[in-house]
């Protein structure tokens, strides 16, 4: 049986955003992981064509 | 710039005059990716008419951004390496697997231009000492792995590493060990993170630290092990760029924010501001930012060493040492950005190189990790005690592709043409870069964080307001990051093995 983890409210790892199960749906839903993946090979490759001349 | 066949050296001269008529040596030190990238595209613009020689000291070209797979054992060594000779025998490039020991710009009695001595460190070779001359010198030979610089640090002693192929091999060995006693209920520690305070490479490490959060939760044993990030930067999320503005969910957040969630999505703690001092078997001692000095046990510890130079030296005509006319005092090479000391307020992009050329030896560039950066890019921090705990500047991936590209470029442009005009430029406070942080090895439950920042050196006069084109930059997680690491590996090999239409491929 897996043992749960308790975060305690005065440590780092409280305060920061945690992602809700519909964020995590999303990221791993396949028709918009695909949509993504072109996306950010676009923008990656016109990093790459800007940034030397 | 004019180059005369009587004493095969170059002369400065207003006149520009193509050298294409004779045949040019161009020596290249490394074959990482940088070196290999400068070689590949100088010998297919340079052609038969002129020789390409790489020297380094390993026969193997390793994509390294993949060694975080093979640390945890997703991928062989087999799979992240390949023998260069085959390579460079069908290209034409004269390969030597050598190490180079020192650069002799004005060349010696015996040899008239500048040549570089080299030791051979192939089977067969071994010890064997030959004086390399060239026309145009590519430095490109990426950092020494400086674990002597921590004490206890590094494979052999008290960590591990996924610096190399084989450092990432031998982890995955240590991590099937942690792994077997977790099945047997025992608890692990896992230290992870930045093994000096001044290392760099923390997306390397952060990696790791997600893959390992990942495998566990894969096979169930998320809840016995106990993950800890340790870092040198002042807030997670810096990755030695002093960090980045990211918009996201409707506002425009820091990666402070996108990586602590990362890291407490994944039940990883973290430790920051901190320089590791000293390790001692299952113990590593830091001191942090606000000078008190703490330790930390592990059962696991994967730590990313400084860089320094290769440790080269320089000499002069008639043997005298000019090795600082050469290199920095870090050992890597001084290329064309200001040097001059000046506090962080003052820090421009113009600071940064934008043609890797020595300032003293004009046929001389420096690519990649080898050169010398005018300074770091994350703000320079120091203890009470005076220890420096701030990460050096990242120049790995994206930028040293681009910066071997411009200089192969260059060099090629000037044999043909003639001249001494640099018509392609790489400023890193110009250049954007892409980094996939692998989350997860997996095609359909993987995760990856793509990020991208352009500039890479914040230009605060351009971009006022966040330092970077915020619509450029971006910070995502999800399954894509992960195709997209999947399909750069594979491309990137492919380029880099010479398989039809290679040169097509971006850096």
């Amino acid at each position: 049986m897996s043992e749960k983890r308790i975060t305690k409210a005065n440590r780092d790892e409280f305060y920061p955003p945690i992602p809700t199960s519909g964020t995590k749906f999303w990221r791993s839903n396949f028709l918009y992981q695909m949509f993504k993946f072109f996306r950010l090979n676009l923008k990656i490759m016109r990093i790459v064509v800007k940034g030397h001349s | 710039m004019r180059y005369t066949k009587k004493n095969r050296r170059f002369t400065y001269n207003s006149q520009a005059n193509p050298i294409q008529d004779i045949r040019m040596k161009i020596v290249v030190l490394g074959a990482g990716i940088s070196g290999h990238t400068a070689a590949a595209l100088l010998k297919k613009k340079l052609g038969r008419q002129h020789e390409v020689i790489v020297v380094s000291p390993s026969e193997y070209y390793q994509w390294i951004p993949s060694n975080i797979w093979v640390g945890v054992g997703r991928m062989s060594v087999e799979q992240v390496r390949f023998k260069l000779p085959r390579v460079y025998d069908r290209w034409g490039i004269v390969f030597k697997q050598a190490k180079a020991v020192s650069i002799h710009p004005e060349g010696d009695e015996e040899i008239k231009s500048g040549f570089v001595s080299v030791e051979y460190t192939s089977e067969g070779n071994k010890g064997k000492k030959e004086k390399v001359a060239y026309d145009f010198l590519v430095n490109a030979t990426g950092p020494k792995l400086n674990f002597e610089a921590t004490p206890g640090l590094g494979p052999g002693k008290n960590s591990l590493s996924v610096c190399s192929c084989d450092h990432a091999s031998h982890t995955w060995d240590e991590l099937k060990k942690a792994i077997g006693l977790m099945k047997q209920g025992k608890k692990q520690r896992f230290l992870i993170g930045t093994g000096h305070p001044k290392a760099t490479c923390q997306g390397a490490a952060f990696e790791y630290a997600l893959n390992l959060a990942f495998e566990f939760k894969q096979r169930k044993l998320s809840h016995l092990a106990d993950i800890t990030w340790i870092s040198n930067e002042y807030e997670v999320g810096d990755f030695g760029m002093g960090g980045a503005f990211i918009k996201r969910g409707g506002y425009i957040t820091s990666t402070k924010v996108f990586t602590e969630s990362v890291l407490a999505e994944n039940n990883i703690s973290w430790i920051k501001r901190a320089g590791v001092i000293k390790v001692e078997p299952g113990l590593a001692h830091y001191e942090t930012l606000d000078g008190s000095s703490n330790s930390v046990e592990f059962d696991f510890a994967m730590l990313i060493p400084a860089f320094a130079g290769q440790g080269m030296k320089g000499y002069g005509k008639n043997g005298e040492d000019i090795t600082s006319r050469l290199f920095a005092a870090s050992g890597f090479m001084l290329v064309d950005a200001d040097y001059t000391p000046k506090p962080f307020e003052e820090w421009s992009v113009s600071d940064w190189p934008e043609r890797y050329q020595n300032p003293s030896y004009p046929n001389i560039y420096a690519t990649g990790i080898a050169f010398a950066p005018p300074h770091s890019i994350s703000k320079p921090m120091k203890s009470p005690e005076g220890t420096e705990i701030f990460p050096s500047p990242p120049r790995t991936g994206m930028p040293s592709g681009v910066i071997g590209k411009i200089v192969a470029e260059n060099i090629s442009e000037i044999i043909k043409h003639g001249g001494t005009n640099h018509r392609h430029l790489a400023n890193m406070g110009r250049m954007g870069a892409a980094c996939i942080v692998s989350a997860g090895y997996s095609m359909t439950r993987g995760l990856g964080a793509t990020m991208t920042v352009s500039p890479i050196v914040p230009d605060w006069e351009k971009y006022p307001d966040w330092g970077r084109d915020i619509n450029a930059t971006v910070g995502e997680i999800g399954l894509a990051g992960h195709w997209i690491k999947i399909f750069l590996h594979y491309m990137f090999l492919h380029k880099a093995k010479g398989y039809p239409f290679w040169w097509l491929l971006p850096e």
